[in-house]
């Protein structure tokens, strides 16, 4: 059994990727109130395409480390490509469309690049191969990987750079502008439809990155990845506060913090009755008790039922 | 008339005291005292940022009072939720009309008198007798009032299709609908043309003569004057003058509060 | 409405009536594959019906309406197999011959435990914003198919994913629906497959249900539910008590789901967490949006569409097969076309394919007289 700290960080790694793509989330649904159920299998297609990219090149003789270096840009290429297409084509149109619609749309998404991932890769999970060094660092009893030192690294580097750009840049006031009040933000000349391509474009590099790394981490592929994590990080989006950027980062952090302790010790704590099976249910049930007691979630605005 | 109200009840239909309610730094309110008889058109006027629609909202259920006592027809009156408002006996409607927008008028009106009805689900799945005479008054009712109102014409018209004025007439049927012992309208001539607020006006008046009870928060201070028994000027969240309209016409400060902000009808 | 266009109504609707209830005895010849697809077609009608109450009329956007059709399903399950005389010797001793329970307590049975799953679920959930009551029903859909999928250790109640089988076909009044009938007509035999009773029989709950649909809608509570999805705060102002009426749209739903889910356990036989999953709640949603939501008829279309046609498109899916390959087979093609199909019917049809037609008239489409702004010279 894994010490305390070893749960810690394997909980700080595994939530820095749902922090990742719990931004996404969360950006998406501050502009266009939209749940955007395919962005989970955004991460999928990173990771599936970096796959290929090494894949392809791996008789190449060049070093792991490259030939990550190499795939991850290609997989945020395709990946930013692939979400500004789905926005455009699917989403924009129904701006104006009753409530459900694009949620059905997204739903539906989802399920297609599923399947479509599932008929250009085939169905079966693949293995990733080890690219980074494999001797791992010793921390005071626990053991802490390259990939995972470069996942924790990675995940701050960008979440400095997404900071600077959301409050420091002209761009970054538009989206916040635009997330407020559109037609205002528009009066002012903000051009609403290209803040909007822009954040599903952050997005994705987000998602497309957090599963480069993920495949990186867990070693495995499969058309069926993206679901799941995907489904936990809107749920850690929503705990911290929809709409909220240091919302998702909190709530990505706690919820796979929770996850690996919870792994760790809820076979202990139940006498064996709940197994670490339950652990995904740990998402929800965290979900639910926060919403309970606090509504917006944990860091979301206190928003009044007014007449 | 359909529209006649339940006359059996106290003489004073709404008695507050010492109303307060503060927002953070802001008082809102403070010290408000306000007394409407049954069948009384009552008027609540002041400067933006009176206080008047705080108030509105405290009678209203939306925010709970931080201080006063508050009586509905000589009961004690303390709404936990904004549901009971309507059941208690205070039927409201909204400076920006909101009428269920895709009903028909009629239909609209028949949500009013839910409060008053009964029948759930037995009755409607299984169609009871009970559930068929209460489906019936209930559709009868809901005519009668937009009889009396005044848009019969428009029952099997979808509301978000009907003229402003129309719409407005059409929520105060559906608060009607609830049976309420006090009628409470937020800024109803809002938005108004001068016909349209003389057709208000008039439906009000009659309003009245059937016994009814009404509170009204307005701009309009000619429409106030013309129109209530009494009238209650907020400033800064205090009563700075109430009484009859002449009386309170004459009043200085209310005289300064209205000039001194540049205020106007 | 003419009498004549009434009358004629009338006959359309007898004419549709005769050639449903037929439909199976002239499919059976051709494989009886096909009538169990229109049976299950029609189970998914029941499920859509469940949730366009809950999404339909009370706007509610409930993702995790599936516990419900597994909560049903495991009721009779659990009641009318062996499993749990094999597995706790309190039954064995009680029910030697394991629990077997009738249709006609099972169905009440499973609506109430539904209905009381429903209220449960929805107490806590209700007050919360429309997107956010979304991820929590899926949450609650997905908790269920773990705890239905891990309930194993210590106790054996649900046998995990290994599911339960040998569940009782239905039975009415002692008559097995899982023996086909043999008719004797005067022209000759007739087999009448087991398949085919189970069609009419969840034909009848269709019917049912879609009766108790109608008469909901045009009710107080049907009203009500209305007001709050038009205008919460002004249903609220108007007296409703809106927490009340949500809980009843939800607890209805869910027994409408809960009979589905029985239907479908003494149906098919067997049930697992499999068929439970969180792509079942979506359809379910999907199939509600698509066909156009509180509009009982276009519900019924969705349901049909999304549960039928893939099947059905099956049969081609031979050919696409070799076509790429061995690529495509045909769960992957079901897949595609309801991908596909929630994505292009939003697109060209957002309201669904068959909405609510706009009721009641407009007054601004009329003449002069109903022309907006001249409220004055109306009294």
């Amino acid at each position: 059994m894994d010490t305390l700290l070893q749960q810690i960080i394997n909980g700080l790694v595994l939530g820095s990727m749902y922090a990742l793509v719990a931004l996404g989330y969360t950006m998406v649904y501050g502009i266009i109130n939209l749940i955007n159920f395919a962005h989970g299998e955004v991460l999928m297609v990173g990771a599936l395409v970096s796959w290929s990219v090494v894949t392809a090149l791996g008789g190449s003789g060049l070093p792991g480390g490259v030939l990550m270096l190499i795939s991850l840009p290609i997989a945020v290429l395709v990946c930013c490509t692939l979400n500004y297409g789905i926005e455009k084509l699917a989403y924009r149109p129904l701006r104006n469309a009753p409530r459900l619609a694009p949620l059905i749309t997204a739903m539906g998404m989802s399920l297609l690049l599923q399947t479509l991932a599932m008929i250009i890769w085939k169905p079966n999970p693949k293995p990733y191969p080890q690219l980074l060094p494999v001797e791992p660092f010793h921390i005071g009893g626990a053991v802490i990987s390259v990939t995972q030192v470069l996942i924790l690294a990675l995940t701050a580097v960008t979440l400095a750079a997404l900071m600077f750009l959301v409050n420091r840049t002209r761009l970054g006031r538009a989206m916040r502008a635009t997330a407020e009040n559109p037609r205002v933000a528009a009066l002012m000349g903000v051009r609403p439809d290209a803040v909007i391509a822009t954040t599903f474009i952050i997005g994705a590099a987000l998602a497309a990155l957090a599963g480069v790394m993920w495949a990186a981490n867990y070693g495995t592929v499969q058309h069926t990845m993206g679901f799941l994590p995907g489904l936990k990080a809107f749920t850690a989006a929503v705990l911290g506060g929809i709409g909220n950027l240091g919302g998702a980062v909190v709530g990505g952090l706690l919820l796979g913090l929770l996850e690996a302790i919870g792994a760790g010790y809820l076979g202990e704590l139940t006498g064996g009755v709940l197994g670490s099976h339950y652990v995904d249910v740990f998402a929800f049930a965290a979900l639910i008790l926060v919403l309970t007691l606090r509504p917006s979630g944990l860091l979301g605005e206190r928003v009044a039922d007014r007449a | 008339m359909s529209a006649a109200a339940s006359t059996g009840g106290s003489a004073v239909v709404l008695a507050v005291r010492g109303a307060g309610k503060r927002f953070g730094g802001l008082q809102a309110l403070s010290g408000v005292d306000l007394s409407i008889e049954r069948g009384q058109v009552a008027g609540l006027i002041g400067p933006n940022g009176a206080g008047k629609t705080t108030f509105f909202n405290v009678i209203t259920g939306l925010y709970p009072p931080d201080s006063g006592t508050f009586e509905l027809a000589g009961q004690p009156y303390k709404p936990s939720a904004v549901h009971e408002v309507a059941r208690a006996g205070i039927a409201r409607t909204f400076q920006n009309i909101r009428l269920f927008p895709d009903m028909t008028a009629l239909e609209n009106v028949m949500v009013g008198r839910h409060v008053r009805t009964a029948s759930g689900l037995w009755g409607a799945v299984l169609r009871t007798p009970a559930f068929r005479r209460e489906e019936a008054d209930i559709a009868e009712r809901a005519r009668e009032l937009l009889r009396y109102v005044g848009i019969e014409r428009y029952a099997d018209y979808r509301a978000r299709t009907l003229s402003y004025g129309d719409q407005r007439r059409l929520e105060i049927a559906r608060a009607l609908a609830t049976d309420p012992q006090l009628l409470a309208l937020d800024e109803p001539a809002a938005g108004m043309n001068a016909t349209e607020k003389v057709v208000l006006r008039d439906l009000i008046r009659r309003i009245r003569s059937d016994g009814r009870t009404v509170l009204l928060i307005e701009h309009d201070v000619k429409l106030v004057m013309g129109l209530c028994d009494t009238v209650t000027v907020l400033d800064y969240g205090k009563v700075i003058a109430q009484g009859t309209p002449a009386q309170v016409q004459r009043h200085p400060q209310v005289i300064e509060a209205y000039l001194g902000a540049g205020h106007h009808a | 409405m003419t009498l004549k266009s009434s009358r004629m109504q009338l006959l359309a609707f007898a004419v549709a009536a005769v050639a449903l209830v037929v439909l199976p005895l002239f499919v059976q010849p051709i494989g009886s594959g096909w009538v169990r697809i229109m049976a299950t077609a029609l189970l998914y009608v029941l499920l859509a019906l469940g949730l366009n109450i809950v999404v339909g009329y009370a706007g509610l956007l409930d993702l995790g309406f599936v516990a419900f059709y597994a909560v049903g399903a495991y009721m009779v399950a659990l009641l009318t197999s062996p499993h749990l005389a094999e597995q706790f010797t309190w039954f064995a001793q009680h029910f030697p011959q394991g629990v077997h329970t009738p249709i006609w307590v099972v169905i009440p049975l499973a609506a109430l435990l539904a209905a009381l799953a429903g209220v449960l679920l929805g107490t806590p959930v209700l007050k919360l914003r429309g997107d956010y009551l979304a991820i929590v029903t899926l949450g609650f859909g997905e908790i269920i198919r773990v705890f239905m999928n891990n309930l194993e250790h210590p106790i054996n109640i649900t046998n995990g994913p290994r599911g339960l089988d040998r569940i009782d076909p239905v039975s009415v009044f002692g008559f097995s629906l899982g023996r086909p009938l043999d008719v004797s007509l005067p022209w000759g035999e007739l087999r009448i497959a087991s398949v085919t009773m189970y069609y009419w029989l969840f034909l009848l709950l269709v019917v049912v249900s879609v009766v108790i649909c109608r008469r909901l809608e045009d009710s107080r509570i049907g009203r009500a539910w209305m007001a709050i999805r038009e205008d919460e705060m002004a249903a609220r102002a108007m007296g409703i008590h809106t927490r009340n009426m949500k809980l009843l749209a939800f607890g209805m739903g869910a027994t409408f789901g809960g009979v589905s889910g029985a239907m479908f356990a003494s149906f098919q036989g067997f049930v697992s967490p499999e068929s439970f999953s969180l792509m079942e709640s979506v359809m379910i949603v999907a199939m509600v949006v698509l066909g156009g939501l509180g509009h009982l008829p276009g519900v019924i279309v969705g349901a049909l569409m999304l549960a039928a046609l893939p099947e059905v498109l099956r049969y081609v899916a031979g050919d696409i097969q070799s076509m790429t390959g061995g690529r495509i087979d045909a769960a992957i093609l079901r897949q595609l076309l309801i991908a596909l199909a929630m994505i292009v019917i939003m697109l060209l049809r957002p309201r669904g394919l068959w909405p609510t037609p706009e009721h009641g008239r407009s007054a601004m489409a009329e003449g002069p007289e109903g022309l907006p702004g001249s409220g004055g010279g109306r009294a």
